[in-house]
């Protein structure tokens, strides 16, 4: 379905100037491979800046890679950026284009801009916007939506004029718990009844484990591991995560504590620590129990997600993934 | 009916040849020219219905305030057909010129160009169709400043139909022109400032009567596609029009149009793909 060889991009150093420092030049893709089959939901999951959207445009044609191949169901797309467009729907992060149009307009034109004569862009797009729930506001400009109103509008153009690929960058930004339900359950109707393939860009961890169906985690623009997440997370093995929270100050004058201190990614007044279930229930015996508890505000403990596991490959920072 | 094998289908459509395909699939059909002209003109045009008719009573006032100012000035009535045609061309430079050259910045700095070159449409299609509806949109302020001037100035309305005719021909230079600066400036903000620039020049050099201005500033005034917008809605206010200047005038302004959106077009394309 979609096959990515040897991909390169590297963004020029730019030249600081009066006073600004030097960016120093970015591989923002560096020997990435891929394979996505055919009717599966493929995850890019990374935190900021790591590569996933640079990668996702070499994937629509927007960008130019610098070396390595693209193809899209056959049909090379390093040598053929045009025919993206007419293998693929793509949602990207921004709505600048639309944003003035009403919902309804918005979804026509795209349909229409999408090959779909008159009667049918207007019939696909009363079927979509009804399908989300759009229905209600469609005569309403988006720059006057809220953000995860004009997030799921702008999904609905990806719908208009059926693609056999979905490359959606972040498409739940903003969105309620009512406006997410609407995505996911378009995306599987398409998968099931046409046997769509989606690619989603996301660093959602809690999104990428429900709803995809294999997972490539990048960073610094390079695939760490690629699997489904349930393969992933057996990387991690058992270990288990523990996550203490302390009132003002950690009680380091506890034995324990200062023991578990050496071993904690520390965060202000928040530890978290990964290791085995039965170190792992001693340590909370031993904050709990003892004098220790006085200082401790919370504590949680849970079993590995794919933020551990981008943290045990060697992913950056915690901050760059989101839990919600 | 023809059975034709399917390999040779899907081999064709996808056009590959038959090297790397084992199963290149069909791709889908393309968004032809016209109807996707009328599509994104539709949409620009209620984009514009939504955030430009403050700025198009901006335009209107301003050309309006400008020949107020001038009648003063203009003592002759070759002053006053100078003024009158400047401040109507005036809007359409105002418009087609500042406005989409600010719109095209603000698209290509934003990412908005992504939405259109992930859609099968040919850039032409694009860059008419916001052209098309930017010029559209100057239709009302050109007309009420040209009616305004003629009635101020005591100018004969009877040849004003000529502006069927200025105000699409100098909107497709300048519109193509404010696309092409627009898609080429490296940053939104030059793009935005290259726009007011073109405005300003047409307001100067547009206005002013030319057998005023120093040498120099005449050749200037002679690059200046909105020139031959300008030169031709002057000479129709003559008592015995000369169609012939007029007409070579509105060919001026026809081949810029014409070479201004060729240019457009590619600078879109250079932009959609980097």
């Amino acid at each position: 379905m979609v096959a990515v060889r040897d991909l390169v991009k590297t963004y020029p150093a730019v030249r600081g100037r009066r006073g600004a420092p030097d960016v120093p030049a970015v591989r923002a893709s560096d020997s990435i491979a891929l394979d996505i089959r055919r009717g599966e939901i493929f995850g890019l999951l990374g935190p900021n800046g790591a590569g996933k959207s640079t990668l996702v445009r070499q994937l629509t044609g927007l960008l130019r890679p610098d070396s390595g191949s693209v193809t899209v169901l056959g049909h090379d797309l390093v040598r053929h950026p045009e025919r993206a467009a007419r293998l693929l729907a793509y949602l990207g992060q921004e709505s600048t284009a639309l944003d003035e149009m009403t919902v309804s307009l918005a979804v026509e034109t795209t349909g229409r801009l999408r090959g779909l004569d008159t009667r049918t862009a207007r019939a696909e797009r009363d079927a979509v916007l009804d399908e989300l729930g759009l229905a209600g506001i469609a005569g309403r400009p988006l720059k006057k939506l809220s953000g995860g109103q004009r997030r799921l509008a702008c999904f609905a153009t990806v719908l208009v004029g059926e693609r056999p690929l979905l490359v959606l960058d972040e498409p739940t930004t903003g969105m309620d718990p009512v406006a997410r339900r609407a995505v996911w359950s378009a995306v599987d109707r398409r998968r099931a009844e046409r046997g769509a393939t989606v690619l989603l860009v996301t660093h959602n961890v809690i999104e990428a484990e429900t709803v995809l169906d294999r997972v490539a985690v990048i960073d610094r623009g390079r695939v760490i591991a690629c699997d489904t997440p349930g393969g992933l997370k057996e990387m991690v093995g058992e270990e288990v995560r523990v996550e203490l929270v302390w009132r003002d100050r950690p009680p380091l004058d506890v034995p324990e504590v200062a023991r578990l201190g050496e071993h904690a990614r520390q965060g202000g007044r928040r530890w978290t620590l990964r290791m085995a279930p039965d170190e792992a229930r001693a340590a909370v015996a031993a904050v709990t129990g003892g004098p220790a508890f006085a200082a401790l505000d919370d504590f949680t403990l849970a079993t590995p997600s794919l933020e551990d596991v981008y943290l045990a490959l060697g992913g950056r920072t915690e901050e760059g993934l989101v839990k919600a | 009916m023809t059975v034709v094998p399917a390999e040779a289908v899907t081999g064709e459509r996808a056009g590959t040849g038959s090297r790397d395909v084992p199963a290149a699939a069909e791709l889908a059909p393309r968004a032809r020219l016209r109807p996707a002209l009328a599509a994104v003109y539709r949409a620009q045009l209620s984009r514009a219905r939504v955030a430009r008719i403050p700025l198009l009573f901006v335009a209107t006032f301003q050309s309006v305030g400008i020949m107020i100012l001038m009648r003063g000035v203009a003592d002759g009535p070759d002053e006053a057909r100078a003024v009158v045609a400047g401040s109507s061309v005036l809007v359409v430079a105002f418009v087609a010129l500042n406005l989409l050259a600010q719109y095209f910045g603000q698209l290509r700095a934003g990412g908005g160009l992504d939405h259109y070159a992930t859609l099968p449409v040919p850039p032409a299609a694009v860059v008419l169709g916001a052209a098309a509806a930017y010029a559209s949109f100057t239709v009302p302020g050109a007309v009420v400043t040209a009616v305004a001037g003629s009635v101020l100035f005591q100018l004969p309305l009877a040849n004003l139909w000529v502006l069927v005719a200025v105000i699409p021909l100098s909107g497709a230079a300048l519109s193509g022109l404010g696309a092409a600066l627009g898609l080429l400036a490296p940053r939104q903000e030059l793009a935005t400032l290259l726009g007011q620039l073109g405005m300003s020049a047409a307001l100067l050099l547009g206005v002013l009567p030319a057998d005023r201005l120093p040498a120099l500033i005449a050749y200037a005034r002679d690059l200046l596609p909105s020139t031959y917008g300008v030169e031709a809605l002057a000479h129709s206010f003559d008592a015995h029009p000369n169609w012939l200047l007029i007409l070579l005038d509105l060919g001026v302004c026809a081949a810029v149009g014409v070479l201004s959106l060729s240019v457009a077009t590619w600078a879109y394309r250079r932009a959609a793909v980097r």
